[in-house]
């Protein structure tokens, strides 16, 4: 979901603060090293028994120092904690990056234990100046810094120790959780404290890649057991002292208006504790969900519905249709398009649409607030920590550092913990601030598929000619679709000259344009009523399906293999050729397959990270069935290959449940989808065999969350048509 | 109503239409059992009921009084069960969301299949959703689980 040069206008993190500044959870700044590998590292110390997950009581006095610096904390007894900045939502960072800290901090692996960071400007994205987690970028952006923060505790250690012993620091090495010197053996756990309190190095030397003993290295997850054991928490399972369980009922035609509540039935159902209004609805407060459920279906409310009650999707479509056969802004263009194409013999000509969507995490958005004293305290999973304080600062009127923010577990996030507005958020912190009390505000699977802050639906048009060799020589691509970042603080660094640069992503970088010598791709954004949020993958979530899919349409106008037309618009030495090349070499390109079924391929590179993937489709009674899929991926140097694989296996589990059922259609203005019965996602029958291979790669590091996602769609779209000779354009696919 | 959780007895004042599902989180503070649809569509709140997996968030609290409730929290103390064991082998989790109910889900079947085909594991885990699609490594573990508790004989739900 970002992009280099994405920043907040507004400086959140002070470079270097002229006076201690103290933090929510206890924190105390120390020292700033600037250190020659990672840039300028924040090292502070974390007091002990202020930096308790989710602590139910005030910090209380700062114990004497124990940890180096902001990412990790040793223990006496040699536990070694590592602090994470970013959120654990499934991508396995609560393992990948501790890995990445453990490398070079030399700790015994077995006594690593991992924490969510508070939120504070020492955590914030190395890129993008704000604590959040997205794009991909967790291990790209920490990577360097990481590395350079277990080097420094490190050297402490060895330093501390060899002051111990009386030798010189030069003569020590670590072994596992130990200084060693000679035959003498130091825990780290003995010189934690003494480590602590020496001066920072002022520089560190980073391991050689040839010297990595865990980066690399396929490692089981920390998270794994407390997630098997029921013990891992979630937001939805925060519990505070006298705390109210709230439902909200909100607008049921996007853009409505309240006019009139009668909240007496509510409030005579046994458990309801308040009533209260907030700007997006009306809030019921229960001792359990169960009574604030209750007493939200028994509110009577009266809505204006505004003039978004007339529209729907097919409304929707013919406004679509309209704006994309009329020129647009202009995201990329070379040559003379239109003058290609009226020369060419044939052109080829298709329209591709793709529906809303809800990202529907498992886990229903919820978030926990309670206001005091000093400012207010949330236990939520969020993606967006610093941008959650900014917008709940604001609406409550406190400065964003007292907005304290716990980060529990994500159950799923996929985009939308990523809220720019903070919706779930700061409505949470307005229901408490009108109720007076410390209040988990929950929503139900309708609320979040009725709730807005979907992928948007997009419609493209194509046009495209073919030269004397079949290969295109123009090609017109006009995209209409809301776009996600208008009206957010992030539009002055992203739009530029009308054109979201997360509409375009894949289709106006595609890597087949330079080979053609006339080409345009230009953008239509319609506003509406209907928030639009990224959804993983974003803008490529469309592009690659559409653009996939229509190479596919020109190389069989060409009466060409899929495969070879692909690498002869590919560069040589093109990531994505290496991707292709893989997946297509350990699929058996070519090869026979049962009869029934068929294959279809795609490459698509998102996030600095380049996928092909070769599908194996059967159509079974009118049911698309995917029953293999090859996956390769260029995603440069590998922390976790286990991760690796599973986010591919997770990346194509979540786009193939788009491109089979997601779907979310409006009428009169409302989603006629509410829950999983009508919004079908992808279930254990249908997942196909996912094979994943790596590519051997040092090339520039990417991401996985999303890079899965993009091109499977295209390469079971692709599949089909070669199965049954007809072309699906639209997502889901239907009538194969 | 009185329920037995885990082989613990609990008197519990919950209304009558209370979902067990909530009752076990919101009264009884046994939060390792899921909420995801309320519809019984996504599986994550499954419990055992007597040894049957059972969706927890559509049956009222009061059809489970007098019988065996057994929750996450129960399936073993220390996470030592051979699907949870298998789980952690294989490195199925995720987010880690609805792996309470799929765990739960496996146990039954396993229970009840002590060699689970293909075949029996899709019927079997249809109803548990997973958004981060961690299917390929339930398939895996579920097989995996059913060795080892082959290996060890005995009682696995």
């Amino acid at each position: 979901m970002w992009r280099d040069g994405m920043q907040l206008p507004i400086p959140l993190a002070p470079a270097e603060p002229a006076t201690p500044v103290p933090l929510a959870t206890g924190l105390s700044r120390r020292a700033f090293v600037k250190s020659a590998a990672a840039g300028l590292v924040v090292a502070f110390i974390v007091p002990v028994a202020a930096r308790r997950a989710v602590a139910a009581e005030p910090a209380p006095a700062a114990k004497p120092p124990v940890s180096p610096n902001a990412f990790i904390r040793i223990a006496p007894d040699d536990s070694v904690t590592i602090l994470l900045k970013h959120s654990e939502m499934g991508q396995g960072v609560w393992t990948s990056l501790p890995m990445v800290v453990a490398e070079e901090l030399g700790c015994d692996w077995n006594r690593v234990r991992v924490e969510h960071a508070p939120a504070a400007p020492e955590y914030a994205h190395t890129a993008f100046g704000m604590q959040m987690t997205g794009g991909s970028t967790s291990t790209w952006e920490s990577f360097d810094q990481l590395r350079t923060a277990g080097a420094m505790a490190r050297e402490l250690l060895v330093a501390a120790a060899a002051a111990k012993l009386g030798v010189k620091a030069a003569e020590c090495r670590v072994d596992n959780g130990h200084v060693v010197h000679g035959e003498r053996r130091v825990r780290y756990g003995e010189v934690a404290d003494a480590a602590a309190k020496l001066p920072m190095p002022a520089s560190v030397k980073l391991k050689e890649p040839k010297d990595w003993t865990l980066i690399g290295k396929p490692t089981r997850r920390l998270d794994s057991r407390a997630k098997t054991t029921g013990t891992a928490e979630f937001g939805l399972d925060v519990k505070r002292p006298d705390m109210a369980v709230a439902l909200v009922a909100r607008a049921p035609v996007f853009g409505a208006t309240l006019k009139k509540v009668d909240a007496t039935k509510a409030k005579a159902i046994a458990g309801v504790l308040d009533v209260v209004e907030v700007p997006s609805g009306v809030a019921v407060l229960g001792k359990h969900f169960w009574a604030a459920k209750q007493g939200r279906d028994a509110l009577v409310l009266e809505w204006d519905e505004g003039a978004f009650a007339q529209v729907s999707t097919a409304n929707l479509r013919d406004e679509y249709r309209k704006l994309a056969a009329t020129p647009g802004a202009t995201a990329k263009a070379a040559g003379d398009v239109e003058a290609a194409l009226k020369g060419a013999p044939s052109a080829i000509e298709a329209e591709y649409e793709v529906p809303f969507l809800a990202h529907a995490p498992m886990e229903p958005l919820n978030c926990t607030v309670s206001i005091d004293g000093e400012g207010c305290e949330i236990w939520t999973g969020t993606q967006f920590q610093t941008v959650d304080q900014m917008n709940v600062g604001k609406a409550l009127g406190i400065k964003p550092e007292q907005v304290r923010i716990h980060t529990t577990f994500l159950g799923g996030g996929f985009g939308r913990r990523a809220s720019p507005t903070s919706d779930f958020i700061v409505e949470a912190a307005l229901v408490a601030k009108a109720a007076k009390r410390t209040v988990k505000v929950v929503w139900t699977r309708e609320d979040d598929i009725h709730g807005g802050y979907y992928r948007p639906m997009w419609l493209s048009r194509l046009r495209a000619s073919l030269d004397a060799d079949g290969k295109p020589a123009a090609w017109a691509h006009t995209i209409v679709g809301q776009s996600i970042l208008a009206g957010t603080p992030f539009e002055p660094m992203m739009v530029k000259d009308g054109v979201d640069a997360t509409s375009v992503e894949g289709a106006a970088d595609s890597p087949y344009l330079a080979a053609i010598p006339a080409h345009r791709v230009e953008l239509h954004s319609p506003k509406s009523p209907v928030t639009v949020l990224w959804w993983r993958s974003v803008g490529h979530s469309h592009t690659a399906f559409v653009v996939e899919s229509f190479v596919d349409e020109l190389a069989h106008a060409a009466k060409q293999d899929p495969l070879e037309y692909r690498r002869a618009l590919l560069p040589k030495g093109a990531r994505e050729r290496r991707a292709l090349d893989l997946a297509a070499e350990k699929f058996g390109w070519g090869k026979p397959l049962p009869k029934g079924h068929a294959a279809g391929l795609a490459v698509h590179q998102s996030f600095d990270s380049y996928v092909a993937q070769v599908a194996e489709v059967s159509v079974e009674d009118g049911k698309v069935r995917v029953h293999r899929v090859v996956c390769a991926i260029d995603c440069g140097p590998v922390v976790n290959p286990l991760t690796v694989e599973a986010q591919m296996q997770s990346g194509i589990a979540y786009g193939l449940s788009a491109a089979l059922h997601g779907e979310l259609t409006l009428k009169n203005g409302r989603v006629e989808q509410n829950n999983f019965n009508d919004y079908v996602a992808l279930r254990l029958p249908e997942m196909p065999k996912v094979e994943v291979h790596i590519v051997p790669s040092t090339d520039k590091m990417g991401g996985c969350g999303e890079p899965g996602t993009p091109p499977i769609a295209p390469a079971v779209g692709n599949a089909l048509f070669a199965l049954t000779g007809k072309r699906l354009r639209s997502l889901p696919f239907r009538g194969a | 109503m009185k329920l037995v959780v885990n082989g613990q007895p609990h008197e519990v004042d919950a209304p009558a239409d209370m979902p067990l599902l909530w009752v076990l989180r919101d009264i009884l503070g046994m939060t390792g059992t899921k909420f995801g649809c309320g519809l019984a569509q996504c599986g994550a709140c499954t419990v055992h009921l007597d040894g049957q997996a059972i969706r927890s968030c559509v049956m009222p609290a009061v059809a489970a009084a007098g019988k065996s409730v057994t929750t996450i929290e129960g399936l073993s103390s220390d996470g030592s069960h051979p699907v949870q064991r298998a789980w952690q082998e294989l490195d199925v989790v995720q987010c880690g969301y609805c792996q309470s109910g799929q765990i739960m889900s496996a146990a039954a079947l396993i229970a009840q299949k002590p060699s689970p085909s293909d075949a029996d594991i899709d019927a079997a885990m249809a109803g548990n959703l997973c958004r981060c699609g961690t299917y390929q490594r339930i398939r895996g573990a579920v097989h995996r689980a059913a060795e080892l508790a082959s290996k060890e004989g005995g009682h696995v739900a």
